[in-house]
């Protein structure tokens, strides 16, 4: 993404941002919800550069989730911005643990011990009576720095919140793929061992992208949970992360902006598919995935890069 | 003492039930290097028929013999036919794609398959516990077993030893076995890859139904059964070994003690205890216990 494109990316989030109020009800608590997945699906995105496929990022967006409602359940402090934080640092020290053993791997073996990880979390969620067991429970009404909004006002609040989590989350990470770290990704997932002759360490750059990662899982995660109002086991078990790496693919690793676009086809069209063919919505995403794997093994952003390349040819 | 014997006999019926789901797993990926999500589906189109099974012979008024014949037969039936469809309809398009890639994809066909079963079975669930009723109980000492659950066992190790047998003695065996080493050099020596891939994929969904069609007595069929048994299956592949036969006995083996130990001693952790010793293999032998890390290429 250029200069245009963080311009056009920016001017997007202000035109999103200012346009809530007139929108229904649903399509922002839609939104809210899309763009705080959206977080974790830009985790899978800096790891799939690398050509790393998690199968286990529910781990850090469910720590998010819990860290949020069990802060708030056993002290009482509500405020959303320190909230989402803690969720966010809580998942970031869980990858920084994680990230020593995970980084070691490669392909379906990270796939799979990440997949373990968070069915252990699962497990013992599950199994836990202190920690809500298999119901979980319900998050705290948040406030804002002393503001206390409720219902409509409520849902705005949560809504413009995400979207400023976003923006700095996808600023950062714009950075962080230009940088020399970020960039190595490309290379990494063609041959590392050349990276490695170059006086790199590959272990310690997919360590810092694990933790990347997991930092935005748990962003995501307490976002969610917020927006929710209600945290469950079912937030680590692995179907779970496996939407996560549907709208990865969907969306394709091309850009930033990538992520936040697939999240909200995502959303819609699931909402969409729950509504019109509850019977029939899962077979409606897997088509759908099936067909972007066959037809645009890139994703949707590769649409946009496809049209360029024509428009170029033509002039 | 009882605790003991019930955690092994305990340990023994399930690690079985592991391994006739693990085994189509293993087998898939030892050929293929296809990690397949669907073999969770294949377990429940296994169950599902084999629970239609079970209620055309209680009708029928059969002989619990031939009931249960009539259930394994319709698992394997409809193992073959998934497998078939599966492997020549949409597995053939993504060969020679990153393994990853490929592991979406069968994550894709197991979406669509479960809302197949929706279109076919209906939301309810189903009960096809008579074959579990009739097969009766047997007492040994303090311990009373069913006697379906010492079919289970012995079905598995029959399994195991066909397995065995058929890798090591058999024509198609030892093809497979070159494939499995070397799938260029194998085709380059005229073997038939394109027919061995179809071969084993049809086997290991078959492998997988009739896991699926002999636990079903066991349990309720109802939505949602082959979620759970894809990340088992998984955690016992990885831990034995991703391909190695050997490894997934092994691994059934270890969950499924360890499981009963937890489920005797300890009810809390006995989710975590499963994945719990996956990591922990894995910390140890990244590549499970029965195959040698790959060198590295350059």
């Amino acid at each position: 993404m250029g200069g245009r494109g963080q311009l056009a990316g920016g001017l997007m989030f202000l035109f999103a941002a200012a346009a809530a109020p007139l929108l229904p009800d649903w399509v922002v608590s839609l939104v809210t919800i899309a763009f705080a997945n959206a977080l974790v699906v830009l985790g899978l995105v800096v790891l799939w550069r690398a050509g790393l496929v998690s199968f286990g990022q529910a781990l850090y967006y469910c720590i998010g989730a819990y860290a949020v409602s069990l802060t708030a359940r056993w002290t009482g402090f509500t405020d959303a911005f320190a909230l989402v934080l803690i969720g966010g640092v809580a998942a970031g020290l869980m990858a920084v643990l994680i990230g020593f053993l995970l980084a070691r791997y490669r392909e379906i073996f990270f796939a799979m011990l990440s997949l373990a990880l968070s069915m252990i979390l699962y497990g013992v969620l599950v199994k836990s009576e202190s920690l809500g067991s298999t119901d979980g429970f319900s998050v705290a009404t948040p406030t804002f720095l002393g503001y206390a909004p409720h219902r409509d006002a409520l849902g705005l609040a949560l809504y413009w919140l995400t979207l400023g989590v976003d923006a700095i989350g996808a600023v950062l990470v714009g950075v962080y793929f230009r940088s020399v770290a970020g960039a190595l990704a490309a290379p990494i997932r063609d041959n590392e061992i050349r990276v490695e002759f170059l006086g790199v360490s590959v272990t310690s750059i997919i360590h810092i992208k694990v933790v990347v990662a997991g930092i935005l899982g748990g962003l995501g995660g307490a976002l969610a949970a917020l927006a929710i109002g209600h945290v469950d086991p079912n937030m680590a078990y692995w179907t779970t992360s496996g939407g996560f790496v549907f709208v990865t693919i969907l969306a394709g690793a091309g850009s930033v902006a990538a992520a936040f676009v697939g999240s909200l086809v995502f959303e819609a069209v699931r909402s969409f598919a729950f509504d019109v063919m509850p019977q029939l919505w899962q077979m409606t995403l897997g088509s759908v995935l099936l067909l972007t794997i066959l037809f645009l093994p890139d994703g949707l952003g590769s649409l946009v890069a496809r049209l360029k390349r024509r428009r170029e040819a033509k002039s | 003492m009882l605790t003991a014997s019930a955690i092994l006999t305990d340990g023994l019926v399930y690690a079985a039930y592991l391994f006739i789901v693990a085994i189509g797993l293993t087998l898939i990926f030892g050929v293929m290097k296809i990690l397949n999500v669907a073999h969770g589906s294949f377990y429940a189109f296994g169950a599902y028929g084999a629970a239609t099974a079970v209620g055309i012979y209680t009708n029928a008024d059969w002989p619990a013999a031939i009931g249960f014949l009539l259930m394994l037969a319709m698992g394997m039936a409809i193992g073959l036919v998934l497998g078939i469809i599966l492997e020549r309809g949409i597995l053939r398009l993504v060969y020679g794609k990153d393994e990853v890639i490929i592991v979406l994809v069968t994550y894709a066909t197991f979406l669509i398959l479960e809302d197949v079963i929706v279109l076919i079975w209906g939301p309810q669930s189903y009960a096809a516990y008579q074959p579990m009723v009739s097969a009766g109980n047997i007492e040994i000492g303090e311990l009373v077993l069913s006697n379906y659950d010492i079919v289970l066992v012995a079905i598995a190790a029959l399994l195991a030893g066909l397995a065995y047998w058929a890798l090591k003695f058999t024509r198609y065996g030892r093809l497979l076995t070159t494939v499995i080493f070397d799938r260029e050099t194998a085709a380059a020596f005229g073997v038939n890859v394109t027919l061995v891939y179809t071969v084993t994929f049809v086997i290991g969904a078959m492998l997988g139904a009739l896991g699926g069609a002999v636990m079903a007595p066991k349990i309720a069929v109802t939505l949602g059964i082959g979620v759970e048994v894809i990340v088992l299956a998984f955690a016992v592949v990885a831990i034995g070994g991703m391909g190695s036969i050997e490894g997934a006995l092994v691994g059934a083996l270890i969950v499924g003690i360890c499981r009963a130990a937890a489920v005797h001693l300890v009810p809390q952790i006995e989710l975590f205890v499963i994945y719990g010793v996956m990591a922990l293999v894995l910390v140890v032998r990244p590549y499970g216990l029965f195959v040698r890390a790959q060198p590295r290429k350059i």
